[in-house]
């Protein structure tokens, strides 16, 4: 670098480098470069289509007819339609109850596989079956199982003379909203169940042995011990379990297409039926839109309620 | 004139004749194609269809083998696309409005009403089709007819009829089956008396559950919509048609709240429900397997009774075949269209789909495939009786709409199952109609 002194001016020059060769020597233009790939990735296949759902939302788009904006008709029209009401029900209720079921049944599963069995990693790989069996082969078992003639369950109760006539399964609105979420918890077990354990093998086994020589029971070794150290993944784990459920779709395609008279419509099915067989896809896209609070308000839970420390220590704010 | 394949073969044979005797050289295509225009394909052309999965083999080999048949007449090659049934809507619809994709497509119902401008008018040979053969049966004009022209050919209406056991039905004191709607219900409570219900799908069935809601709405007098798209279903029809529909449920086999398409076709077969409604699919299903043959032999069919209206309406199945304008080849689609209505290859085909597919055009309801056997008969007036979706109102966007929210499946459900009375649940369809003929 050299200084001139010329015409009463100072000049600094210094030596040419391209643009380039200054970002990569900068720490940041680095990083950013780096980030260049991820962040159009997810400019193309998640901000676009996301965008572009809602922005379907306040037109009036039918299937290959480019629509208007419309504003918020699509969805002054939900907000009055029953049938959509019913399908946000369901869809709540589905998530709790299936939701709840699973942590409850994997949490159990989990602790049951941490013991010392016989045959342990053989256990732990059949628990993963119905995980692995595609969804819509598991549903077409399940609808054969549930089936208002044929249903395996309502056969041997029958030989056995506890019931006169096939149990309704999928025509009565509540045993088809009962046998839908058993379905779903058959088949999300495996993955809480399987999750949970990794969690619980991270604990060390000092800590229970140090609280057992304190005189903790096997409830408090599990309230005091287990419990709190678990919880970081049990947030984690039951934010992704909300979401499979909420999103479900295959399930109830397969069993009830939304039936009995929309008794399992769940909002995911209703878009679907709206916006592809139906070519109303500015309707669809507003009820899968008006999915997205549901699903923000459940990350936001588990992220910055069940992943706080006071919380996990089994305290208050 | 009209001309059935018979008449052609003899006209034909006697033509050689007198050729053979004379010396005379004519064009067998002259005879049979006296009022058909002709297309000359672009040279060069090729063409794309785009066709649902086909229900019945020889359909397919049929419709395949007069295609290979136009090729070597013209040398166009045609290259066949099939879907799956529900996914041949939202293709074409995609393919019309970028304008690019297949040349033509064999879609359903009201498809081509969702797209009337993307399609090449084919009213000269609409017109001289139905003057050739006889007429096109009205119900099915009017799914490919906008106004004065034709936007596509109407190509079958896929039959539905009851299908029902001939001993069973006797058993319940029927020597005869009913034809009107009051006898029928009598046979389903003495059959369900019996310990051998009929069933019909009040769940999600797309093709089972809409052709019965729309049987029992039309049946009654009732429409969903007036002429001029009006929405008009809250009459004293309407709820006549849901009393019926209540008094009906209530001799079904347990469980018909459920039934999507394929449960009726397993209950009839297991032999625990007497009575459905189906497509001559469930008949052939029990007659190529060994196990079934006494089912087979004691299946009758029927068309579905007659309703206060005084005569036999339905909905079924259609299908149609559209020319989208976008294809460089329109004269060779044309002419591959003209080729498929041929009276010999349109007889073909239709014998080939053994009675699932019903002709579009009155002349072919000679072809023998009717007389065959007598479980085929009745599925030979499905054109006949056929309504289109949303009669009387116009077809598009919204009546395509309202079936497939299962407006009207809906509607009966929810009265028959006591969910709404049936005054709440005709105005929660009346809602949802409205909804969809807003515009």
């Amino acid at each position: 670098m050299s200084t001139t002194l010329e015409g009463g001016k100072i000049a600094v020059s210094r030596p040419r480098t391209s643009m380039l060769t200054r970002l990569s020597e900068s720490r940041n233009g680095l990083g950013l470069l780096f980030m260049l790939p991820a962040a159009a990735f997810l400019l193309c296949f998640l901000t676009y289509p996301l965008g572009l759902g809602v922005w379907l939302g306040f037109t009036d788009t039918s299937t290959g007819r480019p629509g208007v904006f419309i504003g918020l008709e699509n969805y002054v029209w939900l907000w009055n339609d029953n049938v959509f009401w019913l399908s946000v029900f369901n869809t709540l209720l589905y998530t709790f109850v299936a939701t709840v079921l699973k942590f409850v049944l994997g949490l159990w599963l989990a602790l049951v596989l941490n013991q010392h069995l016989r045959f342990k990693n053989f256990f732990r790989a059949i628990i993963l079956l119905p995980w692995v069996v595609p969804t819509v082969l598991s549903a077409l078992a399940f609808w054969w199982i549930f089936d208002s003639q044929f249903s395996i369950i309502s056969f041997v109760l029958m030989d056995w003379g506890l019931i006169e006539r096939p149990i309704n399964f999928l025509g009565d609105p509540n045993l088809a909203r009962a046998s839908v979420i058993a379905a779903n918890v058959w088949r999300g077990i495996p993955f809480v169940a399987i999750c949970l354990l990794a969690g619980l093998q991270t604990i060390p086994q000092s800590l229970h042995e140090a609280a057992a020589l304190d005189g903790a029971k096997s409830w408090q070794r599990f309230r005091y011990v287990t419990l709190p150290l678990l919880t970081p993944i049990i947030a984690v784990v039951m934010t992704f379990s909300v979401l499979f459920t909420f999103t479900d779709f295959q399930l109830i395609y397969v069993l009830t297409r939304g039936g009995p008279v929309n008794a399992t419509h769940l909002m995911a099915t209703l878009s679907f039926q709206r916006a592809i067989p139906g070519g109303q896809l500015g309707e669809g896209a507003a009820i899968a839109v008006a999915m997205i609070p549901f699903l923000l308000g459940a990350i936001l839970f588990s992220f910055f309620g069940l992943q706080r420390r006071k919380w996990q220590q089994g305290g208050a704010d | 004139m009209t001309f059935n394949r018979r008449q052609i073969m003899t006209g034909a044979a006697g033509l050689i004749g007198t050729a053979a005797l004379g010396g005379i050289t004519m064009p067998r295509r002259a005879f049979a194609q006296n009022a058909i225009p002709t297309y000359t394909p672009e040279a060069g052309a090729t063409l794309r269809l785009l066709r649902w999965v086909p229900f019945v083999k020889a359909e397919e080999e049929a419709w395949n083998a007069n295609t290979r048949a136009f090729t070597e007449a013209t040398g166009v090659e045609v290259r066949i696309d099939q879907e799956s049934w529900e996914d041949v809507r939202p293709k074409a619809a995609v393919a019309a409005n970028i304008g690019s994709g297949p040349d033509l497509v064999m879609g359903w119902f009201d498809d081509v009403h969702q797209y009337p401008d993307k399609l090449v008018d084919v009213t000269e040979l609409g017109t001289a089709l139905g003057e050739a053969h006889g007429g096109w049966y009205p119900g099915l004009e009017g799914y490919a007819r906008r106004d004065d022209s034709f936007i596509a050919l109407p190509l079958c209406a896929i039959g539905n009829a009851i299908c029902y056991r001939a001993s069973q039905v006797e058993a319940a004191g029927f020597s005869e089956f009913p034809n009107d709607t009051a006898g029928f219900l009598e046979l389903c409570t003495a059959l369900q008396a019996n310990g051998t219900p009929a069933g019909f799908p009040h769940g999600k069935a797309v093709g089972d559950g809409n052709n019965y809601a729309h049987w029992l709405l039309w049946s009654h007098g009732g429409r969903m919509v007036d002429e001029s798209g009006a929405v008009a279903i809250n009459s004293p029809e309407t709820l006549a048609a849901i009393e019926y529909a209540r008094a009906l449920y209530a001799t079904f086999i347990p469980g018909t709240e459920s039934w999507l398409d394929i449960n009726n076709n397993r209950a009839f077969l297991a032999g625990q429900c007497s009575l459905v409604a189906n497509g001559v699919s469930l008949y052939y299903a029990a007659r190529n397997d060994p196990a079934m043959q006494e089912i087979a032999d004691d299946i009758r069919t029927t068309t579905l009774p007659v309703g206060p209206v005084g005569e036999s309406v339905e909905l079924h199945q259609t299908s149609t075949l559209a020319i989208f304008n976008h294809t460089p080849y329109p004269e060779a689609a044309k002419a591959y269209l003209a080729f498929m209505y041929e009276a010999d290859n349109m007889n073909a085909w239709i014998e080939g789909a053994s009675a699932y597919c019903c002709q579009p055009l009155r002349a072919y309801e000679s072809n023998p495939v009717w007389t065959s056997s007598p479980i085929h008969e009745p599925y030979s007036k499905a054109s006949a009786s056929l309504r289109p979706n949303g009669w009387p109102g116009p077809l598009g966007y919204a009546s395509a709409a309202v079936m497939a929210d299962y407006v009207l499946v809906d509607m009966f459900a929810e009265a028959v199952t006591g969910q709404r009375t049936p005054e709440d649940a005709i105005a929660n369809a009346e809602r949802r109609i409205n909804r969809y003929y807003r515009v």
